[in-house]
């Protein structure tokens, strides 16, 4: 045995005894030549100054997309700025922050005393809303990137049945309920963490997302936009924005002669063909259907509530703290795995009670099983909503661009042979 | 769903209500935050008094090469012939060959001071932040070597994927302009910005 094996044997003999938790074991030494501690470098966060220039240029292009839509009419000049979206707000800033995403921040600032969102995140989240509620879809049209990648590929698109998008959009309310449960409670950024795209735009990522990436995009070759359609939770609520807006896209510029020419150009299917007059004798027979529908909407509300609530378990799995607690649990039961998971040696290391955590743990289920019991209720009530509007006759003269549908995406506009006067 | 009529006056007092009130909410909503936001800006960082150093920081990161390293704060090491942050405790042959080094990547740069000590220094190109260093140095030394996210590599992702993955929720948001958590200096910082994925 030399010297140093024996030192090392000697000093982990004696370090092995002393507790684990870090001292200062080895006191700095006081040099005898003169020695200067060098300092431990902090560089500072790269491209700092970039986030109001973002919110500068979103607001720039919502500006010039609705310049485009409204004023120039020109599709040419969406895709161009589409184009400079993606490359911008995807390639170049790698896709955070995003709209999409702020929801996930903004319910979490509203939620977690000690969380507040960044101002940038703020006017992400609402300069959108607000230019929806003036001009419509005109953030999708043109800037929002993940938008733009799906519009890319758009290939030979299918029509898919109204009926099929309004139940397949059933699962995009879904996807936003559970986002703001997760992030009201503080499971995580589900949006974010479930983005399609930002795989892309940071040129490579894990290759799960990858995966799910290039499956939309896939999808997307015949389906048009099917992130958007079905899934965008940001999308969702710019649809329902979409409704009231001041201003939305008309295909004709003028007065629509029916001509039908753009029946079948829009690839999102959003839109509306003239109704067939009215059949009167079905008239009594609709009221009484709608009548009956309108009763539902309170059973259909209480029932998903209720079993919103029994998910308890199962939604609260997702919080971290409730998976340490079943973890340390399974520990104290007995059932030792045979490495200790770094769960149980960062709690440890904490020095919390376990009684502390299991406190926790029950807070954060019981939070859970409430909004659980919410996000029932909502989900029941968009349903429900849903069955209702569709049980309504609207009528309609013209083709008309769907104000919730419609992307703005300015496609149908040269198909109108009507010109302004 | 209801296709509103064309014709703007039909639209009627509800829409133009309804339309007045969303407007006032999101921007009541975002001047709401906007007056509670202490920071402008967030970033990313690890506490080091609650990592574990998993392993997982060098494989979660967005990034190839992920943006979490390792640093040496020098105030605190012991400069210690028998680093045991730099040295595998099991070594093949006494010498400092490569074949001895815990780091992987031989990140750890060794340079002689003055009997008995040497200053170690971390090539940050080379650290994949596997943690092992960190492990050894906590283990046995003074704990002066530690993982944090380097802003310089870091994207800023919204939500950290490491953050995410992080076994002991190390992970927090911290002020943009004060953006590192360094060992031994941290004392004057208010605890707990916010939870760590949260
Ligand atoms: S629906 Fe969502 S993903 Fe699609 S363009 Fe709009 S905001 Fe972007
Ligand atoms: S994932 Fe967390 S515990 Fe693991 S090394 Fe990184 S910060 Fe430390
Ligand atoms: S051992 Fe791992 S964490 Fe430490 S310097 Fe080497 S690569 Fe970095
Ligand atoms: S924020 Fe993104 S880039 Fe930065 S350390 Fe986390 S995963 Fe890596």
């Amino acid at each position: 045995m030399n010297r140093r094996s024996f030192l090392f044997a000697i000093v982990l003999a004696f370090l092995l005894s002393a507790p684990l938790l870090a001292v200062e074991r080895f006191p700095p030494p006081d040099f005898e030549t003169n020695y200067s501690f060098p300092t431990t470098t902090v560089p500072p966060p790269r491209v700092d100054q970039y986030d109001y220039i973002d919110a500068a240029v979103l607001l720039v292009a919502l500006a010039v997309a609705t310049l485009l839509i409204y004023r120039k009419r020109c599709r040419k000049g969406v895709f161009l700025l589409m184009l400079l979206s993606l490359a911008y707000f995807g390639f170049w800033r790698n896709g955070c922050i995003c709209p999409i995403g702020s929801i996930g921040n903004i319910v979490m600032s509203i939620f977690d005393p000690a969380y507040t969102v960044p101002i940038v995140v703020i006017l992400f989240f609402a300069l959108p809303l607000l230019a929806a509620l003036l001009f419509g879809r005109v953030f999708c049209a043109a800037v929002c990137p993940l938008g733009a990648l799906q519009d890319l590929v758009i290939f030979r698109p299918l029509e898919v049945p109204r009926s099929v998008e309004h139940l397949l959009r059933l699962f995009a309310w879904l996807y936003l309920g559970l986002a703001v449960l997760f992030a009201a409670t503080g499971a995580g950024l589900l949006i974010c963490r479930y983005d399609p795209f930002i795989g892309f735009f940071r040129l490579g990522d894990h290759s799960s997302t990858l995966i799910l990436g290039a499956s939309f995009l896939i999808i997307g070759l015949f389906i048009a936009r099917p992130y958007c359609r079905f899934v965008c939770p940001y999308g969702l609520i710019l649809r329902q924005l979409g409704r009231l807006s001041r201003r939305f896209v008309t295909i004709t510029p003028a007065e629509c002669v029916n001509c039908r020419l753009c029946e079948e150009v829009c690839p999102f299917n959003a839109i509306d063909k003239p109704t067939a007059p009215w059949p009167q004798d079905q008239f009594v027979s609709d009221k009484r259907r709608l009548a009956l529908l309108i009763s539902l909407l309170p059973i259909l509300v209480a029932t998903l509530a209720f079993a919103g609530t029994r998910l308890d378990g199962i939604l609260s799995r997702s919080h971290y703290t409730v998976q340490l607690a079943e973890r340390v649990a399974l520990e104290q039961s007995g059932v030792v795995p045979d490495i200790t998971p770094n769960e149980i040696l960062a709690f440890k290391k904490t020095g919390r009670t376990t009684d502390a955590l299991y406190a926790d743990a029950a807070a954060i289920r019981r939070q859970f099983r409430l909004g659980g019991g919410i996000l029932g209720a909502f989900i029941g009530l968009v349903i429900g909503l849903k069955l209702i509007t569709l049980g309504v006759r609207w009528r309609r003269d013209e083709y008309q661009a769907h104000r919730a549908a419609c992307l703005a995406c300015a496609r149908c506009f040269e198909y109108c042979p009507v010109r302004k006067k | 769903m209801p296709q509103p009529q064309p014709n703007l006056t039909r639209r009627g007092l509800f829409g133009n209500g309804l339309w007045a009130a969303v407007v006032a909410g999101i921007t009541g909503l975002s001047a709401y935050l906007f007056g509670r936001t202490k920071q402008a800006k967030t970033v990313w960082q690890i506490d080091p008094d609650k990592c574990v150093a998993c392993g997982n920081c060098a494989t979660y990161c967005v990034l190839e090469l992920s943006a979490v390293k390792c640093v040496q704060v020098y105030a605190m090491c012991g400069y210690c012939d028998l680093c045991t942050g730099y040295l595998d405790p099991d070594p093949k042959k006494l010498d400092t060959g490569a074949e001895n080094e815990l780091c992987p990547t031989g990140a750890i740069e060794r340079v002689f001071v003055e009997d008995p000590y040497f200053e170690y220094n971390i090539k940050e190109e080379l650290c994949i932040a596997c943690g092992k260093c960190v492990k050894g140095c906590e283990a046995f030394g003074n704990g002066s070597l530690f993982l944090q996210v380097r802003h310089d590599r870091c994207l800023r992702c919204n939500e950290c994927s490491i953050a995410a993955a992080c076994p002991s929720q190390a992970f927090r948001r911290v002020p943009a302009d004060d953006p590192y958590l360094l060992k031994g200096a941290k004392e004057s910082k208010p605890a707990g910005e916010s939870k760590g994925i949260a």
